[in-house]
């Protein structure tokens, strides 16, 4: 049973682990940083003298501009993306339910190209823009999937995939279609977002996005004793009170919204969202209320140190963030559809 | 305890001792294409008295379940009206609702590991005092805990408290599914085929549950059954569905009868007593062939 005790104790550690990852991750990349210059880039971050001090080294401009916010931008994304695949695997009681095989995320990515196609929020000033672009494409591609999917009120693993997959393929057909009628330097910039990037927008964009994601974040956790209810099947949330169809709107809602800003800040990177959830459900249980923050911790964590192995196997080259994840998150879907068939129905 | 259940049960009964009352009952599904507009349910009429035992049986298709669904307000009504403790549900919220009838579905399939005690404690979800602040992390009051661990008690499920609920068998699912709405402290339990799918042992454990659950909570109880050797041996009084309609209701000799079973379900049935209770037995007769 969940207990304030035990709660705190998996939070807190997670919270311990997470900053370490993060101060070790700042010190790869192109060039590697030690744990000095990392300390003070922090140092000068925290007393705020970055802008006018001439003794700035490179390493440590290094560090304030392009990684410390490339690393914090990745940690909301993984944290944002986990805390997606928790709710909607609850909501359409399915473990295998994830943003992206739900084409939920490519919903997004076609509202944020139809946006950049027509020039609307081409930069990122215009952040909210493109996110609300984002929400309603995911919003949409969600309510198509909960349309196709459902057979007398209940949602069947087999057609929940396969009107994911179904949907998936026209959705990004459709990107395609965007990119290939677009410039060439434009659409360049397009692919280069839609596989996946962390190339943070700059501190006042990041700033907004991760209010957005925190504030979603509190909202979906302060929801997560009725996702628990939920998890009983729809019936029994009734029965015990749960006005369920207003509840699910709500939830859909927000996951659209959160998958919406996720998208159209860092394209589409893939499987965060199912691997991490299954493995924290592992490790503590299912109870949402400590599944879903703790998901969230993780997943920040994963996807800052994918990112990291994207930044370093080629370096100086990147390679798209989504690569790795679906690379590893991938196999793992596999193995969980093929081995562990008997758990998930 | 007792005494709490006391008066609690006077609090909500209507003046004329009856927990459920059905009047006029109609219902049918919004968007059934081919059946028309026949009703699933049809101007049903009857009092359950509270404390009793009612065992609602009739053919495949005959809105058993879509009774049972109504009465705890999962189905809207149609026509007519049903009130729990005097006061029509159509005046409850579900919340409100949740507080006085609890249900056992026929079948309950859970995708992720939720352990035995998790899922008996979320039946006190009804009765949850909300805290936003705490966004529910330590909700669980010593109330909470005790009614949980009394649910698990009673239907014997506190050795699995910490097993998973997908690792169970059937029968002891079943239990702690019982436990589950237990916890939830209704006045009125409804069970849809509780013994379905159960081998014979379960059945008995099921069955004996049930009387007893009446006998300890003064609970009001309303099960649906296939098997009318069930209805009969362990309910109180037997309402007959035939086409949403009210066919017959009363005690067990009154209903199990051949006369009746034949005009209900259109085919020849021996009846005979049975050796130890003397209520009706049924079993097929020999084959023509």
């Amino acid at each position: 049973m969940l207990t304030v005790h035990r709660w705190v104790a998996v939070i807190g550690g997670l919270m311990l682990a997470c900053i370490g990852v993060l101060v070790l991750c700042l010190q790869f990349g192109a060039t590697s940083v030690g744990l000095g210059s990392v300390a003070s880039a922090i140092m000068h971050m925290v007393r705020g003298d970055l802008a006018d001090s001439p003794s700035l080294e490179t390493s440590e401009i290094i560090m304030v501009q392009i990684r410390f916010p490339r690393v914090l931008m990745g940690f909301l994304v993984g944290a944002g993306l986990a805390s997606v695949g928790v709710t909607l695997q609850a909501l359409l009681r399915n473990p295998l339910a994830d943003p992206y095989v739900l084409g939920v995320s490519s919903g997004s990515a076609l509202g944020v190209s139809l946006a950049i196609l027509f020039g609307i929020g081409s930069t990122f000033m215009l952040l909210p823009v493109l996110q609300f672009f984002g929400f309603a494409g995911g919003l949409l591609a969600l309510l198509l999937i909960y349309r196709f999917a459902q057979s007398k009120g209940r949602l069947p693993i087999h057609s929940l995939l396969l009107a994911g997959v179904i949907l998936n393929a026209i959705l990004t057909a459709l990107i395609m279609f965007i990119t290939s009628i677009m410039e060439p330097n434009r659409s360049a910039g397009l692919m280069a977002w839609l596989m996946g990037s962390l190339t943070a927008p700059g501190y006042p964009a990041l700033g907004v996005f991760s209010i957005y994601v925190v504030v979603v974040l509190l909202v979906l956790m302060h929801k997560a004793q009725l996702l628990n209810v939920l998890t009983l099947g729809e019936e029994t949330a009734r029965s015990l009170g749960v006005e369920t169809e207003r509840v699910k709107k709500h939830l859909f809602a927000l996951t659209a919204l959160l998958t919406g800003a996720i998208v159209s800040v860092s394209g589409m990177i893939g499987f965060v969202g199912m691997v991490v959830p299954h493995a924290v459900r592992l490790l503590i249980g299912s109870d949402h209320r400590l599944l879903l923050p703790a998901s969230a911790l993780v997943g920040g964590m994963f996807l800052v140190l994918a990112d990291t192995v994207a930044r370093t196997v080629l370096a100086p080259a990147e390679i798209p963030v989504g690569i790795v994840t679906a690379l590893a998150g991938g196999p793992f879907f596999l193995y969980l559809l093929l081995w562990r068939k008997d758990r998930m129905f | 305890m007792t005494i709490d259940t006391v008066e609690s049960t006077r609090f909500w009964l209507s003046p004329d001792g009856s927990a459920i009352e059905v009047d006029g009952l109609s219902f049918r599904y919004q968007r059934m294409h081919g059946r028309g507009r026949q009703w699933t349910l049809d101007h049903l009429t009857f009092l359950v008295g509270a404390g009793e035992i009612l065992g609602i049986v009739g053919p495949n298709g005959s809105g058993k379940s879509s009774l049972l669904k109504v009465l705890s307000g999962l189905l809207p009504i149609g026509e007519g009206d049903v009130r729990l403790g005097g006061l029509s549900i159509q005046k409850r919220t579900q919340a409100d609702i949740a507080r006085v009838v609890a249900v056992v579905p026929q079948e309950y399939q859970q995708v992720f590991p939720f352990t035995v005690a998790e899922t008996v404690l979320m039946g006190r979800f009804p009765h949850r005092t909300a805290r936003w602040w705490s966004m529910g992390i330590g909700d669980e009051t010593a109330g909470d805990l005790a009614s949980a661990h009394q649910a698990m008690v009673v239907t014997d499920v506190l050795s699995l408290a910490d097993r998973l609920v997908s690792d169970l068998s059937g029968g002891e699912r079943q239990r702690v599914m019982i436990a589950r709405a237990l916890a939830q402290e209704p006045k009125i339990l409804l069970l849809d085929e509780p013994t379905a799918f159960l081998d014979i042992n379960h059945q008995i454990e099921i069955c004996s549950l049930i009387t007893r659950l009446r006998a300890e909570r003064r609970l009001t109880v309303v099960l649906v059954s296939h098997d009318l050797n069930v209805a009969s041996q362990y309910c109180d009084r037997v309402l007959m569905l035939k086409e949403g309609g009210l066919c017959r209701i009363g005690s067990p000799d009154e209903t199990i009868r051949p006369d009746v079973l034949r005009m209900v379900y259109g085919c020849d049935v021996v009846v005979d007593a049975h050796p130890q209770t003397g209520r009706p037995r049924v079993t097929m007769p020999m084959s023509m062939v």
